[in-house]
């Protein structure tokens, strides 16, 4: 391969570079109206009253619309995917008699300029009887959902072995509470759609910043009653994503019906203040854990309960949870394991995956585990982890646990996580730094040394498509089912198509996340674009320039192996002067008769359904100081060594690792939602819930194996969510050991400077 | 933005990436909106706005503005640069921009052209910063994507271009 593993300069720079990148909210269409909505300032009310009258006499008002004017659109959006033990609720696309969490839509107002349906959604008279809300885990909070009294919106068990029997036979058992905190994806633009209706083509034109274009055309092909060739959905340049534009939202069907009803285009573009109150957000979980070990350190049995934290709404069902406790054992091999959770309603924002998708959580919870077993059998906490490891003789490994699509079990398909602790511990001279900071520690500073280890699930079907074509002019477009947000596939899968039909990266013009380019597509998340998409690809291109080839072979009328390709030509080896271009082929193949014997045009449409998960593995280790004063964390040193079989371009593979470790401390360190009793947020702006600057992210050392994965043509793995899975435990055990046998126990996440102060040794407090 | 009838507006000029512009506005546009939605420059992003994130910074005769904090009529009579006049008339890019390509310094690019005036802006100033003074200069501006650690070496890279030198790998 020629291009697939070259550190390819991207394609998308120049016009993102120049300020020439086309996001949603530069998309200015003639006539366009402008969308704001009302929002919720209850968690839990009644809507007694809606009285419009006033900002419909507002100057610039054209319309405004509550749930009794959406008609039939107004129904409960669908729940992906479905799950037996799943009592879901979805969002409906305007709250109907109820709202049930600050921030939940319900009203729009459109008028000929934001400013002036800012003004009018002041005029809007909403009387509401505000009822008590559940904002808590505990059994007993007011239901969220009239039928389902007890707020459980999930209760499964996933169980290998006989844990009770091993727990009580292991020679050593201990049990820890841990706790995890909510965060959000935050990307740095908001969500935002345009909706244009044209009416002479009775068609629906969307323009929405998106990680699910498709998904989005389905709901509105659902809600609106149209057919899908009526509705076009394009994510054009998405300004990061990270799951927090992963679900279709009530607005993706919101504005649209604006944009139809009112034949006129509309653009909404989300606010902070609204991204904060109403995107999805993820991770609270409450943990107990117990586990059954031995001297030497080896785990023997593991039991998991916990309570998932799941808003007031279940767009993605039981995922998140599913994830956390499907993934539990991560790289580790335990004989016994029960984990089991209870996923509950509360009034707040509904919580779907963002990068990490429950992962991090069961990140956290076994590596807490893996350093209370070294604390308690007084061993090296990387030696604790290299005896439990899966081992690369191991492989394919069956966790024993189901994986969260219940499509089967846990599986890892490859890798040697072995080596990659060890490279890690070598590329971080662990030793050297653990005696360091021993040392520090004598001296009165608290440096701490940490580690952790992970395996991420990638590459999820249960499909991605791609169709690449070559036109009469010789251009070779592919149209890609995943989106981009940031990952760089207008240049990753180019790399791949260039590969296949024996030209370059250059040649290659790629377009995702446009409906209009495939049929079928799924869209970017759960590290799958580069794995699912870049497998479509390859075999997309391969039967194109397989269909080249014989072409060429049939239009100079002799056998293809005659024929050799220089670039963007089949030739004759003999006759180099009889040569046929892909421009020509395509003329060819675009008037193909009965007599050439293939059906018309160059190109192909192909789908890759993947048989099962690829999984990617990792372990990084970070030094860190602790400033008693301040309470603050410096982070002086961080090392990765990761494994996401083969790279398509070792350059955006570490972009990934390195922004995903970032949001990996922001979750760690800075960031948390919180509400009040009464499910207020508290954290509404970049002034109190803190994203990481470029001072507190630590220059990063990252070293790459390949192994291969087995389940896809060129042996991918996902990178995209991986680098933020073990960050905040790999942090937790830095933390700790910093603060030394004196000092506190890390048990929650994320770890604000108050709860940090809490670690300190008594002395220093 | 149309003004709605009846309300007061104010004629202003400014001199845009080199060429000056006029615009009747009403008091309380942002200097963003009047960049995006009038002058269609949508080079300049809004993350926050609130001052927070720094997407939306320009340069204000010079100096890195949050264009989501300032009202139009603040910057009658003034220069303001945006991402689109970076590397000016030509069709190639400014070296702080080559160097981000180079070292795969952006992702989504939402954040870059903020990033982009606001250490354009630095450089010129401080042209021998090290590691530890880019990353406080970048400090007010959020970048979600890429973890900063090539925007910096980035920076390091365009300054040791400017001065003749070469940046440590």
């Amino acid at each position: 391969m020629k291009f697939v593993g070259d550190r390819h300069l991207r394609k998308e720079d120049p016009r993102l570079l120049t300020g020439r990148g086309r996001y949603v909210g530069d998309i200015a269409l003639p006539g366009m109206l402008h969308a704001v909505l009302l929002r919720s300032p209850h968690a839990h009310a009644r809507i007694v009253r809606l009285d419009a009258a006033r900002a419909r006499a507002h100057p610039g008002v054209v319309d405004v619309v509550s749930f009794t004017d959406l008609g039939s659109a107004g129904r409960a959006m669908p729940m992906v995917p479905p799950h037996a033990e799943l009592r879901g609720h979805n969002f409906n696309p305007l709250a109907g008699d109820r709202v049930r969490f600050v921030g939940e839509p319900v009203a729009a107002v459109v008028a000929t300029s934001r400013y002036a349906a800012e003004d009018a959604r002041d005029l809007l008279e909403v009387e509401y009887e505000v009822l008590p809300s559940a904002q808590t885990l505990a059994p007993g909070a007011p239901a969220v959902h009239d039928d389902i009294a007890d707020n459980v919106a999930g209760r499964v068990t996933l169980t290998r072995g006989d844990t009770a029997a091993a727990l009580r036979a292991a020679p050593r058992v201990i049990s820890v509470r841990l706790r995890i905190g909510r965060g959000g994806g935050q990307p740095i633009e908001t969500r935002g759609l345009v909706a244009d209706w044209n009416a002479a083509l009775d068609q629906l034109t969307v323009w929405a910043s998106s990680q699910v274009p498709h998904q989005i055309r389905q709901f509105i092909v659902d809600l609106l009653d149209l057919a899908p060739h009526q509705v076009r959905v394009i994510a054009p340049d998405v300004g990061g994503g990270f799951g927090a534009k992963l679900i279709v939202y009530p607005e993706d069907v919101l504005i649209p019906f604006l944009a139809r009803r009112l034949g006129r285009p509309v653009r909404w573009i989300e606010d902070r203040l609204e991204h904060m109150l109403a995107a999805t957000q993820e991770r609270e979980q409450e943990h107990e854990v117990t586990v059954g070990f031995d001297d030497a350190g080896r785990l023997l049995a593991l039991r998991d309960r916990f309570v998932h934290d799941t808003g007031a709404y279940t767009p993605r069902g039981l995922v998140v949870p599913l994830l956390t406790a499907s993934m539990l054992t991560g790289p580790y091999r335990i004989p016994a394991v029960e984990s089991s959770f209870e996923s509950r309603y509360t009034h707040r924002v509904p919580v779907t995956p963002y990068r990490g998708a429950g992962q991090p959580q069961a990140v956290f919870v076994i590596e807490r585990v893996l350093d209370l077993v070294a604390r308690e059998t007084g061993r090296d906490r990387a030696q604790v982890r290299l005896a439990n490891l899966v081992r690369a003789e191991d492989m394919p490994w069956d966790t024993g646990l189901p994986n969260y699509r219940g499509s089967g079990h846990v599986v890892l398909d490859s890798g040697d996580l072995p080596s990659v602790l060890r490279r890690a511990l070598e590329s971080a001279r662990y030793g050297a730094r653990a005696a360091d900071a021993a040392a520090a520690r004598a001296q009165g500073r608290l440096v701490g040394v940490g580690l952790a280890c992970y395996v991420e699930l990638t590459g999820v079907g249960p499909f991605e498509s791609a169709r690449v074509r070559v036109d009469a002019a010789g251009r070779i477009i592919v149209f890609s089912g995943v989106t981009t947000q940031g990952q760089g596939l207008e240049t990753t899968l180019a790399q791949v198509a260039a590969d296949e039909l024996g030209v370059t990266p250059g040649d290659v013009t790629v377009i995702t996340g446009d409906t209009a380019g495939v049929e079928h597509g799924i869209g970017s998340f759960a590290s799958r674009a580069a794995v699912a998409g870049g497998s479509a690809v390859a075999l997309a291109a391969r039967d194109v320039r397989a269909k080249a080839c014989l072409l060429a072979a049939r239009a100079l009328g002799v056998a293809e192996a005659e024929l050799e390709q220089t670039g963007a030509a089949f030739v004759e080896r003999r006759r180099p002067e009889r040569r046929m271009t892909f421009a020509e082929l395509a003329r060819l193949a675009g008037a193909a008769t009965a007599a050439l014997g293939v059906e018309p045009g160059l190109e192909s449409t192909r789908f890759f359904q993947p048989t099962d998960m690829a999984y990617s593995s990792g372990a990084h280790v970070a030094l860190v100081e602790l400033d008693p004063l301040s309470a603050g964390v410096r982070i002086l040193g961080y090392w990765i060594s990761h494994d996401s079989g083969r790279l398509i371009n070792p350059l955006i593979v570490e972009g990934q690792l390195q922004g995903a470790v970032a949001l990996g401390i922001g979750s760690a360190l800075l960031e948390e939602i919180t509400y009040d009793e009464s499910g207020q947020l508290l954290a509404g702006s970049y002034m109190d819930y803190l994203l990481p600057t470029a001072t507190d992210v630590p220059t990063m050392v990252i070293d790459h194996l390949e192994t291969l994965s087995p389940l896809n043509p060129l042996g991918l793995k996902g990178v995209g969510e991986s680098g933020a899975l073990p960050v905040p435990a790999v942090l937790a055990s830095a933390i700790e050991d910093a603060v030394g046998p004196e000092g506190g126990r890390v048990t929650r996440m994320p770890l604000g400077p108050a709860r940090l102060l809490d670690l300190l040794p008594a002395a220093l407090r | 933005m149309t003004p709605p009838p009846g309300s007061a507006t104010h004629d202003v000029t400014v001199i845009v990436n080199g060429t000056e512009r006029r615009a009747r506005v009403i008091p309380r546009l942002l200097l963003a909106d009047l960049l995006r939605e009038e002058w269609g420059l949508t080079g300049t992003h809004l993350g926050c706005e609130h001052g927070a994130c720094g997407a939306c910074t320009v340069q204000v005769d010079g100096e890195p503005t949050r264009s989501c904090l300032v009202f139009a009529v603040q910057v009658d009579g003034s220069r303001v640069d945006t991402v689109e006049g970076l590397a000016g008339s030509g069709p190639g890019l400014h070296p702080l921009q080559e160097a981000f390509r180079a070292r795969h310094a952006l992702q989504c690019g939402f954040c870059t052209p903020g990033i982009l005036m606001t250490l354009a802006a630095y450089l010129e100033r401080h042209p021998a910063p090290s590691e530890t003074e880019i990353r406080q200069a970048l400090s007010g501006n959020l970048c979600r994507c890429t973890g900063y650690q090539h925007i910096v070496q980035a920076a390091l890279d365009a300054a040791a271009a400017a001065r003749g030198t070469t940046a440590p790998a």
